[in-house]
């Protein structure tokens, strides 16, 4: 069988060994041959010494959902050689350091064992521990250049641009490449028939992840102030957000910041000065995952109540507590629907690709602005944290950002008194003023019962009043947020659903559960409050599977208390242990479901 | 509540200030805390301030956080916008609201349970970060809106009206100012308007975190034998160390001041204040010898008020973050935005 193109391999490292740089090359030296290719970092949540993984799927289709399917190991962390040899399939590979005998734990009968004494010529080449084991990483990669057929004159290009300023780093670089390539290419037949070819299929594409796409979005949507406190897996929102104001955000004449960045000293003071600085009239955000949010929600119910705008990103990690920190999941859709005390309801945005990160944290500031409202943006670490294959970005720079209804001096000048909270177009949404614009436009922001004048009250008329516009106001919000992808063929009577990170894996299951003849619409909400559109592709297929990384199946009940489709529509398939949602779990669900009915 | 609107008529003779408002223009709505509350004495010396100060209200931001002493940014500034947040958050919200636009005049408002329990956090983190904000921690040592429990600047000793003693020590919020770097500490009392008055307005001038803690007596729950946070105990033990007296900087520098027991410190804007020595040999920009005085001072059951610390070299947040001297809030879209070629530029780098 040829398995050009079409495969998958797992390496296997200790954190804090500098596998990384190593991992990276391989992805970036697959992607730069036009090959489709994803990576999932597996790492702990730990600084040096536990075991981490790097997972490379190479697909010719595009598919970029994770495998748990491996086909070639590299093992080179005797702590997890067990369970690294089990996750190989029957006749796959396994690359080990032959510097030591062969672990007993690696023996399978049904893998073939490709030994390299890494560790022996390192030492032999190279000196000083760090180097040794930094080249040792390389010459893996080295090993792997000329087993997977990769192509060294891409590899030596990367070396050269990444050590540019650094030559010496470049030369044992390509010396550790060398070596590791020179062993396999003498010692085995080389290449495997799980191997690379050219192909053309990445050249409008990029290599990026999600939380650096979001910064980006940050960027490109005019935010000034963010504020945060660290936490795995946001952190990397903030530090690219960073690192792009100091590349764009400098006055010229004076090379000081057009942006501030807050780091505060807990995530209850991070979304406090997000809504201070919104308040003020600034776009202001926040990034964050689950314990984050959880600590904020007093804060966000202001927020909607006194309808101030704010923009939080939850970069979602396993729950409950601090869970699995390194691990992804959807876990926090119903806390970010619904978030804080009180009847509240929450505009939400679901991205499924750093694509649609980059884009959904342009259209979060919008929304907040437009509407008065907080506003979340909810990946998880799969796609915050992990290289995704995505198509170029773009910018419309015809843009402008939507600061909804905020009354300038001149307008306050004209109107004879202003009023908070008064509906005067008839939308849900009032007019609000900024600080220091003018006498007329001050008022005073407050989280007790006030009354469409922004008046304190405890009159229940006019506290209801004031709620059911809010409610109003949300529900508009439903015709704004992105619409759901749907993809229909003709004479599907079942519907899959799904949201954010799971559609690669869906995608991928549709086309299988397809050609095996099962006929299955598809839909992928991107955003919160649903809209007409999701409660009728419910309503119009027999059976929905509902699919999602949770436990409770959340994306369902927000869909049964939301659409009032019947419960009994909506069949669930989860998958929640941290690992990305790969196409198998998403068709051993619907199978399993279609059998139980059958 | 707040939902008393006071007339806005307005005598001919009354005196105007240099924007051509008068006192009354500075006054919000009518209080609704207890009659004889020491909070609505504080309110009245900042009108007065604010007034003094010729600084217009709308150019003014007023936020607080929850309780009787966070209500009172609605009587004070009606042009002046008002955020009353969540309980022990306002440091967080002024922070933000500072950020994003540096040309607003902030005054915070908070009180002894939500500076020194619930907010104790995000007091001490905005203190550290030196947002240029006048800080007011009206200091009545009990929780008045839920009826009288302890806060955490009851004195030990100290016994409720319920009769319970209070057994743990107290959170003084000026000596953990002190700790925390504060780049200007004060202490008044309400019902001490000379001293209050200019204090209040070198806070508002001071480039930085102005942390004025005032003992203000709760008439209902805390006014009471026993209690030493009530006007007869803080008028008996009020020691006042320093006096401060605020020039603004168009103002001639006069010399009534005997050289020897006054202190002159410029602010940021060039503006001076006045530190009067009271007490001998006492350095009012010597964080230590505050530190100590204050302490020394505790021991002999005496409360020491007036300017008791000022940095003559603070850099508040903005300076320390090189923030662009235009507030964020006004600098234009285009020169936020990179656009679309450099986009496609920069995506080289993820090739």
């Amino acid at each position: 069988m040829d398995r050009a193109n079409d495969f998958a391999f797992k390496i296997a490292t200790a954190n804090g060994t500098g596998s990384a740089s190593a991992n990276g090359l391989i992805m970036q030296t697959i992607f730069r041959m036009g090959v489709p290719v994803t990576g999932k970092n597996v790492f702990p949540s730990n600084i040096q010494g536990l075991p981490t993984w790097y997972e490379i799927r190479v697909n010719r289709q595009g598919y970029t959902a994770r495998t748990p399917v491996f086909d070639l190991m590299v093992a080179m962390n005797p702590a997890t050689y067990q369970k690294d040899v089990n996750e190989l399939r029957s006749g796959g590979w396994l690359l080990y350091d032959s510097t030591w005998p062969l672990d007993s734990r690696l023996v399978r009968p049904d893998v073939t064992y490709l030994g390299i004494p890494l560790a022996e010529m390192c030492n032999e080449q190279f000196s000083g521990v760090r180097e040794r084991i930094l080249m040792k990483n390389i010459a893996y990669a080295g090993a792997l250049t000329a087993l997977l057929k990769m192509d060294t004159v891409i590899i030596r290009e990367l070396l050269k641009e990444k050590f540019s300023r650094k030559p010496a780093l470049m030369d044992s670089n390509q010396k550790a490449i060398d070596i590791g390539f020179d062993y396999a290419t003498k010692h085995f037949n080389c290449p495997l028939p799980i191997h690379l070819e050219g192909m053309d299929k990445t050249s409008e594409s990029i290599l990026i992840d999600g939380n650096t796409a979001a910064a980006l979005g940050c960027v490109y949507a005019g935010a000034t102030v963010g504020a945060w406190y660290p936490i795995t897996p946001a952190t990397s929102v903030m530090e690219a957000f960073k690192g792009f104001c100091q590349k764009y955000r400098r006055e010229p004449e004076t090379n000081r910041n057009r942006f501030a960045i807050l780091q505060a000293e807990d995530e209850l003071s991070a979304i406090g000065m997000v809504i201070g600085a919104s308040w003020a009239g600034a776009r202001a955000f926040t990034p964050t995952a689950g314990p984050g949010i959880s600590l904020m929600t007093e804060f966000i119910g202001l927020a909607y109540y006194a309808e101030v705008p704010a923009v939080i990103f939850d970069v979602q990690r396993t729950g409950p507590s601090t869970g699995m920190p390194t691990r992804t999941q959807q876990g926090d859709l119903m806390l970010c629907a619904y978030a804080s005390h009180g009847d509240t309801r929450q505009i939400c945005l679901y991205p499924s690709d750093p694509r649609e990160a980059f884009e959904f944290a342009v259209a979060a500031f919008d929304l907040a602005e437009r509407f008065q409202t907080p506003v979340f943006m909810l990946s998880d670490l799969d796609i915050g944290m992990n290289d995704w294959m995505i198509p170029k970005l773009t910018w419309d720079d015809s843009y402008r950002p939507d600061r909804g209804k905020v009354l300038s001096v001149d307008e306050l000048e004209q109107v004879k008194t202003f009023h908070r909270y008064l509906d005067v177009d008839g939308d849900g949404v009032p007019y609000r003023t900024l600080p220091g614009t003018h006498p007329k436009g001050a008022y005073f922001t407050r989280g007790s019962g006030h009354n469409r004048f922004g008046v304190y009250t405890e009159d229940a008329d006019e506290y209801v009043d004031v709620l059911d516009r809010l409610d109003q106001k949300i529900q508009h919000a439903a015709r704004a947020v992105p619409a759901p992808i749907v993809k229909t063929t003709a004479g599907a009577k079942l519907g899959l659903v799904t949201v954010g990170g799971c559609h690669a894996a869906c995608v991928e299951a549709l086309d299988l559960l397809r050609a095996e003849g099962v006929a299955i619409d598809y839909m992928r909400v991107r955003g919160f409050p649903f809209g007409d559109d999701v409660r009728s592709f419910l309503e119009s297929h027999e059976v929905n599977f509902i699919v999602e990384q949770n436990r409770d199946a959340q994306l369902r009940s927000l869909l049964t208390l939301e659409t009032s489709v019947p419960i009994e529509k909506l069949e669930s398939v989860r998958y929640y242990g941290g690992f990305p949602m790969s196409a198998h779990h998403v068709i051993a669900g619907v199978k399993g479901k279609l059998e139980k009915a059958a | 509540m707040t939902y008393i609107a006071k007339p806005k008529v307005h005598h001919p003779a009354l005196q105007r200030n240099a924007v051509g408002l008068t006192r009354r223009d500075y006054e919000g709505t009518i209080t609704t805390l207890c009659a004889g509350c020491g909070h609505d004495s504080i309110t009245a010396a900042i009108i007065q301030a604010f007034w003094d100060l010729s600084i217009e209200p709308h150019k003014v931001a007023k936020l607080s956080g929850i309780g009787c002493s966070s209500k009172t940014p609605a009587y004070f500034l009606r042009e002046a916008h008002g955020f009353n947040g969540v309980h022990g958050r306002m440091p967080s919200l002024v922070t933000g609201a500072n950020a994003a636009n540096r040309d607003i005049t902030y005054i915070g408002i908070s009180g002894d349970g939500d500076s020194l329990s619930i907010g104790l956090g995000q007091l001490c983190h905005a203190i550290r970060r030196n947002v240029n904000v006048l800080y007011i921690l009206e200091n009545n040592g009990v929780y008045g809106l839920t009826k009288g429990q302890f806060s955490a600047s009851a004195d030990p000793g100290s016994v409720s009206k319920k009769g319970e003693e209070n057994t743990m020590e107290a959170i003084d919020g000026c000596l953990l100012a002190l700790t925390l770097g504060a780049s200007f500490v004060g202490r008044g009392f309400s019902g001490d308007k000379a001293q209050l008055v200019p204090m209040l307005k070198a806070g508002l001038k001071h480039q930085g975190f102005a942390f004025i803690d005032v003992i203000s007596p709760c008439v209902t729950f805390n006014d009471h034998e026993g209690s030493t946070k009530s006007y007869a105990y803080t008028r008996e033990k009020n020691v006042e160390v320093v006096q401060a007296d605020f020039v603004p900087p168009a103002a001639a520098i006069t010399t009534e001041y005997d050289a020897g027991t006054v202190r002159a410190v410029m602010l940021h804007d060039g503006s001076w204040v006045r530190l009067r020595k009271i007490a001998e040999d006492f350095d009012p920009t010597d964080r230590d010898t505050t530190y100590a005085y204050i302490r020394e001072r505790q021991k002999a059951g005496e409360v020491a008020t007036g300017l008791l610390y000022l940095s003559p070299d603070s850099t508040d947040m903005h300076e320390q973050s090189n923030t662009v001297a235009m507030p964020l809030v006004q600098v234009p879209y285009s020169e936020l935005c990179p656009g679309g070629a450099e986009l496609e530029k920069l995506q080289k780098r993820f090739r």
